[in-house]
């Protein structure tokens, strides 16, 4: 494979808090367009490992490269070719829905022609042609998460990272949450996902385990449930799971 | 500088949709001044005097003309006999009698001294002694008026309020120090209140995956603050100029520029309490009882500092207000000009400094 192809490499990265490893010299390739799903039980180490990898912290060790550039190095340019999304962030609920989007575009350096068009695309994609001047407080939590989603990836990011973007989510918000990821990934944007429901797992093209700090399985989902001769992720990710000794 | 704007723009939505918070922050000092100037100020007016001249000659009818004359007693009746006081005291005709002594005319010319006594109910000992300290400063005057061309003996009143503000005003001291206190509160609790709320919500991660500098969205937050906190400061001097009449003797850009400063130094203030911890709830207490309630009792508005034990007025030095409220009282009130306030100012540069210092360090641990 070719290294263009790839959104994220890592190679033994490891954050370390004094004595404590928190990741333990993971590594693995993400490709461009993939949609990556991140799994790990509270306290494996999903969040440090995004937050090394979207340049919040920076590793005690190892190599990685995001879109390309270096995490040590290049944190900035990473900065600019990253949307990020987590569950708790739901945009700012006393602005208008118009104002949310003006904001994030407005700090992505959209100029305001590309703002506009790119917020008009978005709007109608979702279909809130009628909410553009209603408070995000006064929307659904269904239709907060997915304007959040589009807000993550408007300044057409090459990745966009997703932390359980889908907690607190009704199964049949959830799906039309996932429909909108595939869209994003068919537009080439790669998605790394963190996220607690294993029916989610299945939607991924590949998956990671995190067990106590490290990678204990990598596949595509029908692989590990071949190798772990179960039927569910669901039991794939307990047998790995219940090996852990670290808790919350 | 786009995201900036971006920012900003952001910001002042939010102040001006929480129009409650917005309401208190602009209704709370004209009311504190209102407060402050008209009922809870120090300053004794229009007490009732009942006068009682022994002496019944032209220098103690002048006198006692001089004494009425002032907007702060009101004459309700004449006596002869001392013997009247408690009576008229018990009756409430009026709380404070004044005797003037059979020997004052002739006690003044000869001697240069005469007594005059006071008898005034003492339930309330501030007002007793305000009192005392305005007939004092009324017979001073009168005997200089009367003798003044002799070159007597002058006691010197080492009392600096009574040098800056002859009237005694209570007004003067505490319109700087309501500047100083609405300043710790917007600068300092909203500020704080305001970095904690991003990072309580979530918002924060967001910002700081943006390709946004900290600094961007520091700075933008410390705007629109800093812009209403001039706002408030011309709305505080308009009206203490116009409803209470006391006099901006110094200059006021200067007087904008001090203010400006201590601005800088409360906001970095909000920031390092916003870099110590991570709930709104725990900002705002830090804030207000950290913060504001020493800038009350240190600020020298409403405690004397000089009065003070000397551990707390040692103390006291490190809290900005005081330093403010010095430099904004020798401008305001005594019309000095930036030769005597620059140690103030270097002192406060010095905070902000530190302050910034502190916050600085802190991000970078969080970060690494």
């Amino acid at each position: 494979m070719k290294p263009s192809e790839q959104s994220i490499v890592t190679k033994n990265l490891t954050k370390k808090y004094g004595t404590f490893t928190a990741v333990d010299a993971i590594s693995f390739d993400v490709r461009k367009g993939e949609i990556f799903g991140f799994l790990g039980a509270n306290g494996a180490g999903k969040t440090t490992a995004m937050r090394m990898l979207t340049g919040l912290s920076k590793p005690s060790s190892g190599e990685a490269t995001v879109a390309g550039f270096d995490v040590y190095r290049d944190a900035e340019n990473i900065k600019k070719h990253i949307g990020y999304m987590s569950q708790k962030f739901s945009l700012y609920q006393d602005l208008k829905v118009k104002e949310n989007i003006a904001f994030y575009g407005g700090i992505y350096g959209l100029r305001r022609e590309a703002l506009q068009a790119a917020s008009d695309q978005l709007i109608h994609r979702l279909g809130l042609q009628g909410e553009v001047k209603t408070m995000v407080k006064d929307l659904p939590l269904g239709w907060k998460q997915k304007l959040a989603f589009s807000i993550s990836i408007i300044h057409q990011p090459s990745i966009v990272f997703l932390d359980e973007p889908t907690g607190g989510v009704d199964p049949v918000t959830r799906r039309q949450f996932w429909n909108m990821i595939y869209e994003a990934a068919d537009r080439g944007i790669t998605i790394f996902v963190t996220t607690h429901y294993m029916d989610e797992a299945e939607y991924c093209n590949r998956v990671a385990i995190m067990v106590d700090g490290k990678i204990e399985a990598l596949g595509q989902p029908s692989e590990l449930k071949v190798r772990f001769e179960t039927d569910t992720m669901d039991d794939v990710f307990y047998q790995l799971a219940r090996k852990a000794k670290r808790g919350d | 500088m786009q995201q900036l704007i971006a920012f900003i723009k952001k910001e002042i939505y939010h102040i001006a949709r929480d129009r409650k918070t917005l309401l208190v922050l602009i209704g709370m000092p004209i009311v504190q001044i209102a407060l402050f100037g008209f009922a809870l100020s120090n300053e004794v007016k229009n007490t009732k005097l009942y006068v009682i001249d022994q002496n019944k000659d032209e220098m103690s009818v002048r006198f006692i003309e001089e004494v009425q004359a002032s907007q702060y007693f009101d004459v309700v009746g004449y006596g002869e006999d001392v013997g009247d006081v408690d009576r008229i005291l018990r009756s409430g005709v009026s709380q404070i009698s004044l005797v003037v002594p059979p020997s004052f005319s002739s006690d003044l010319r000869h001697v240069n001294q005469a007594n005059l006594q006071l008898i005034t109910d003492a339930i309330n000992p501030n007002v007793a002694a305000t009192i005392n300290a305005y007939i004092t400063a009324i017979s001073r005057d009168f005997r200089n008026t009367e003798m003044g061309d002799l070159k007597l003996p002058y006691t010197i009143n080492v009392e600096t309020r009574m040098m800056y503000n002859p009237q005694l005003k209570g007004e003067f001291a505490f319109v700087p120090g309501v500047i100083a206190m609405i300043l710790m509160i917007i600068c300092v609790l909203m500020t704080s209140v305001s970095i904690v709320k991003e990072k309580e919500l979530g918002n924060m991660e967001m910002l700081l995956v943006s390709p946004t500098s900290p600094a961007i969205v520091i700075i933008s937050k410390a705007i629109p603050y800093f812009v209403l906190s001039l706002l408030i400061i011309s709305i505080i001097l308009l009206m203490s100029t116009t409803i209470l009449q006391v006099p901006i003797r110094g200059n006021i850009f200067l007087l904008y520029g001090v203010s400006s400063i201590f601005i800088i130094t409360s906001l970095t203030l909000g920031l390092l309490i916003s870099t110590l911890t991570n709930s709104q709830e725990i900002a705002m207490l830090i804030s207000l009882m950290g913060m504001l309630l020493p800038t009350i009792m240190f600020g020298g508005f409403m405690f004397p500092i000089e009065s003070m034990p000397k551990a707390l007025q040692i103390m006291s030095n490190i809290i900005p207000a005081k330093w403010f409220y010095y430099a904004i009282n020798d401008i305001m009130i005594k019309g000095l000009g930036w030769s005597s306030v620059y140690r103030e100012v270097l002192i406060l540069l010095g905070f902000t400094l530190l302050y910034m210092g502190i916050s600085l360090k802190k991000y970078e641990i969080r970060l690494s």
